[in-house]
């Protein structure tokens, strides 16, 4: 192994409570690795035991060809010595010192070369008018910006970064992202980000780690992570889902949106069938559905055939529409099975606006309705 | 059907600060070093009270034992009975009601917090004796001519010393229930008047249950303090506890006699430490909101603002304007008495004598603080407690506590020394300042500490950590992160303790080397000689230095909003 991080089943208990548990990591030097989860995973704590801010309970972890803490031995080298650099949450900017001092705060010594690359960083970052603010004077974005900075400017092999977006507002990410990914790619440091934003991951990592409980559950390229999640969990962190529950039959299950192909689970399994409104395909019965769109629609025919009514084809209607910009969010009602009515969200491109009541037509791309057994 | 994603919440610090048990082994160290070299006397007095007795304590016990308990009983259920319903009272006045005045008495009765007991009970009795400006003034009216004329009531007795204690303890409790009634929440008092219960009936039930840890704590501190106090009770003659350690220290030479009065005394601190601790857990039941608006106010009209304006302004008037002006009127007039003694000599061997104290209390309290920062971990948070209760002890029992382990400390060296340089070293500690200022620490250490230690904790853990992945070590941290942060609370903590050890008197009396007065001992050896006016310019000194602390706490309550506490642990007043 040669530069990088690397963590070796990772396990954490606090009062007996294990945190983590088991959890290997490997960034290579100039990639960013996204671990993703919801509050409480225990992501936030394995980036802190990486850092060295806590004691390792068991586990290894290496940074560089150095072994840093061995959970056996109970070696542990301060966060200190590590040659680690760290962006929190809250940022911790020294209150008492103005951005440039925080930024050199952790230089050893007055070092013209990086004194050099500190000013060259503060000018690409829209800093170099702020250099001698104090931090409470700058807005959320700057101070973002001058702790990544401070958390860069000591080179640290391995540069950790605990929801480094979280405290900014929407308009300010995009921008804020943008300018933290080419940084980070330009110096090639090996960077473990931790977010509870899938947006985020998306757009940083090169590579995901989804956590749940602990585990890892999930490990991968975020559009492998996105269009091949390996459960239910997955599927519903990386955005809003319809959720709808069935039981395998001939090995297919029947949904409201129609009936989609098992993926090989045993016949008789109680299965959760999750579908994102963006993989949902509305159409005003007028204007007859696009026939050769190349990505399979299934029929709604299909389905009623299958459930045996083929007399009876499921009617949809529209709830409400709204439009948000670039797509449209529409809410439609369908009927389960058992014939009781449920509410079904929808995300349509461009503006697309039917009357609330209006009937339409559905359709949905098989490789887009998840089956997983159910928990 | 839909997945929600809670947003991630900020995480669980002091379960991870818990977690670094073992790592600062330097710091858990040193900071248990710290917290044995203040918990010492503490333990050298419990030490003493299980070794064995001898023929003065069996006198002790014959003749006056019974009397101080009685007497010491008396004194602390006297003065907390009347400093609560007189702080309790004014601060619901000056929180609740609008009356004349009010803004200032916010402030003003604050003040007689400056005068220490002792002072003040000189100065009464001056004013209150048959020679006095009072007596004089009634004959002069009713024409009477000697004593057996009339009847005039003894200030000089326990009664007296309850008063005059009373006078200058209130403010405690004031402090601390003012901070209570302001904390609370609006709401439940208009409740309160909207289920139909008027203003008198919702103090009861709602303001005074609600506010009644934070009373408690200012009561138990008052008390504290009353058995601290052995200015006014030696020169009332009243037969305190501390008066005993006093006699029976010095006119009788016993020291364990003085040890044995000093462990039995130590079951009425331990039993308000008790009671302090008790209500400061119950405080944090007792916050109700966090919403605050302006307390609703009942306007005193006529009759009622009148008595409000009276009662505050009497207490001002007797607890400090009396006292400050009667010093200075001495003082104008009879200053170059005091400056014909050694006035300067004394001012400077006060001035050193607490600066030194207050630099050590601040040094160890960051010191500590800092430990318990680095290190949450059980043992070393039960030593910082334990170190900290000194204040809580009075100081004829801290000087015992300290004189027989630095004894033992000096026949050692002085041992050691005979038999390998052939050179005596004599008294190395017992016997000099090095005493006192260790005395002083002691008691004044939880000051520093708990000041420091809330100034600390509104540095959030994630500095420590980016100093830390920044390079630094533990070390450098503070110096180069905390000690820039908290420098403000630095100076606080430091003049806190410099004030009251300029006040202190039991400690400094007990202690002392032989011919060595600060201004506290002088003023009180020259007052009981009945010579007040002759000292009155070093009374008026004291005085000065304790304004101090009271401008602070002032500015405090001016600034403070509701909702934003006044942070109390310990106020002057020796």
């Amino acid at each position: 192994m040669s530069g990088g991080l690397h963590v070796n089943n990772l396990s954490h208990a606090y009062d007996g409570l294990p945190i983590v548990s088991g959890v290997s990591v490997f960034v290579a030097p100039g990639e960013v690795v996204c671990l993703l989860g919801p509050s409480g995973c225990g992501k936030t704590t394995l980036l802190r035991v990486a850092a060295g801010l806590e004691v390792l309970q068991r586990g290894q972890i290496h940074i560089g060809e150095r072994i840093v803490a061995d959970g056996v031995g109970g070696m542990h080298v301060p966060p200190e010595n590590r040659g680690i650099g760290l962006m929190f949450q809250d940022y911790a900017l020294f209150p008492h010192l103005n951005v440039f001092e925080n930024i050199v705060f952790g230089l050893p010594e007055p070092n013209p070369e990086r004194i050099r690359w500190v000013d060259q960083a503060l000018e690409q970052m829209d800093l170099t008018a702020c250099r001698q603010s104090y931090p409470h004077t700058l807005s959320g974005g700057q101070q973002q910006r001058v702790a990544l900075l401070r958390a860069m400017a000591p080179e640290p092999r391995v540069l950790f970064l605990d929801e480094p977006f979280s405290g900014l507002d929407t308009t300010r990410r995009a921008r804020v992202r943008e300018q933290t990914l080419q940084l980070l790619k330009e110096t090639g440091v090996a960077t473990l980000m931790v977010t509870h934003d899938p947006d985020e991951a998306m757009f940083m990592a090169d590579r995901i780690l989804v956590m749940n409980d602990g585990r890892v559950v999930q490990d991968g390229a975020p559009v492998e992570i996105y269009f091949e999640p390996v459960n239910g969990f997955v599927t519903a962190l990386l955005g809003p889902v319809n959720r709808f529950d069935g039981t395998v039959e001939d090995g297919h299950v029947v949904t409201p949106l129609g009936t989609f192909d098992a993926n090989g689970i045993d016949n008789g399994t109680v299965v959760q069938i999750l579908i994102r409104p963006d993989g949902i395909r509305l159409t005003l019965p007028a204007t007859p559905p696009p026939s050769d769109s190349g990505d399979a629609p299934r029929k709604l025919a299909l389905a009623a055939s299958k459930s045996g009514n083929s007399s009876v084809t499921p009617v949809f209607r529209v709830v409400s529409a709204r439009p948000l910009g670039r797509s449209s969010h529409v809410v439609i009602t369908g009927h389960n099975p058992s014939g009781s009515e449920i509410l079904i969200e929808a995300r349509v491109p461009g503006v697309f606006l039917p009357e609330p009541g209006c009937e339409i037509t559905v359709s949905v791309n098989a490789r887009e309705a998840y089956v997983f057994a159910a928990d | 059907m839909r997945y929600s994603l809670t947003p991630a919440v900020a995480y669980p610090f002091l379960r991870i600060l818990r977690q670094r048990r073992f790592l600062f082994n330097r710091w858990t160290v040193g900071t248990l070093l710290v917290a044995a070299l203040i918990a010492t006397p503490l333990v050298a007095v419990v030490a003493l009270a299980l070794t064995p007795s001898d023929d003065v304590w069996q006198h002790l016990v014959e003749t006056v034992l019974g009397k101080y308990v009685l007497t010491t009983l008396h004194l602390v259920l006297g003065v907390g009975l009347g400093t609560m319903v007189i702080g309790t009272g004014t601060a619901w006045l000056v929180t609740i009601c609008r009356f004349p005045g009010r803004a200032v008495f916010n402030w003003a009765l604050l003040l007689p917090l400056a005068v220490p007991a002792y002072l003040l009970a000189f100065v009464i009795t001056d004013q209150l004796e048959y020679a006095g400006t009072v007596q004089s003034l009634l004959r002069a009216t009713f024409g009477w001519k000697n004593r057996q004329d009339y009847w005039f009531p003894e200030i000089r007795s326990l009664g007296g010393a309850i008063l005059v204690m009373t006078l200058v303890l209130y403010p405690y409790v004031y402090l601390l229930a003012r901070a209570a009634f302001l904390e609370q929440s609006v709401c439940v008092l208009e409740v309160s008047r909207t289920l139909g219960h008027g203003p008198w009936r919702s103090f009861f039930s709602v303001a005074l249950p609600l506010a009644r840890p934070a009373i408690v704590i200012g009561v138990t501190l008052a008390a504290m303090e009353a058995l601290n106090d052995l200015g006014t009770v030696e020169f009332f003659a009243v037969n305190t506890f501390t008066a005993g350690i006093y006699d029976v220290w010095l006119n009788m030479n016993s020291r364990s006699g003085a040890a044995q009065l000093a462990s039995v005394m130590m079951v009425f601190v331990i039993a308000l430490i008790a009671a302090e601790r008790l209500a400061r857990r119950g405080q944090r039941y007792y916050h109700t909101s966090t919403k605050y608006q302006a307390l609703p106010s009942y306007r005193l009209h006529g009759i009622k603002g009148a008595c409000a304006f009276v009662i505050c302004l009497a207490l001002v008037a007797l607890g400090f304007l009396l006292p400050a002006s009667v010093l200075a009127t001495y003082a104008a007039e009879f200053y170059t008495d005091t400056l014909s003694t050694n006035y300067v000599r004394y001012v400077w061997n006060s001035l050193s004598l607490s600066a030194l104290a207050a630099f050590a209390a601040v040094s160890l309290g960051l010191f500590m603080a800092y430990g318990v920062r680095l290190n949450g971990g059980f043992v070393v948070r039960a030593a910082t407690h334990f170190a900290s209760i000194g204040y809580a002890v009075p100081g004829a029992i801290l000087a015992i506590g300290v004189i027989f382990p630095l004894g033992a400390l000096d026949q050692l060296i002085d041992a050691i020394s005979r038999t390998t340089f052939s050179t005596p070293t004599g008294l190395l500690f017992s016997g000099t300042i090095v005493a006192i200022v260790y005395g002083y620490t002691v008691r004044f250490l939880a000051l520093s500490y708990g000041t420091l230690e809330a100034s600390l904790s509104k540095v959030t853990p994630n500095m420590d950590g980016a100093a830390r992945t920044l390079g630094h070590g533990p070390a450098a941290t503070l110096r180069r992160v905390h000690f820039p942060l908290v420098r403000g609370s630095l100076l606080t903590a430091g003049l806190l303790v410099f004030v009251d050890c300029m006040k202190e008197l039991p400690l400094t009396l007990i202690l002392r080397p032989f011919n060595y007065d600060t201004l506290a001992t002088f003023v009180f050896q020259y007052a009981s000689d009945e010579l007040l006016e002759e000292s009155a310019l070093a009374a008026l000194t004291i005085v000065a230095a304790g304004i101090v602390p009271v401008i602070l706490l002032s500015l405090n309550i001016v600034r403070s909003r509701p909702g934003h506490a006044l942070e109390i642990t310990k106020e002057p007043v020796s």
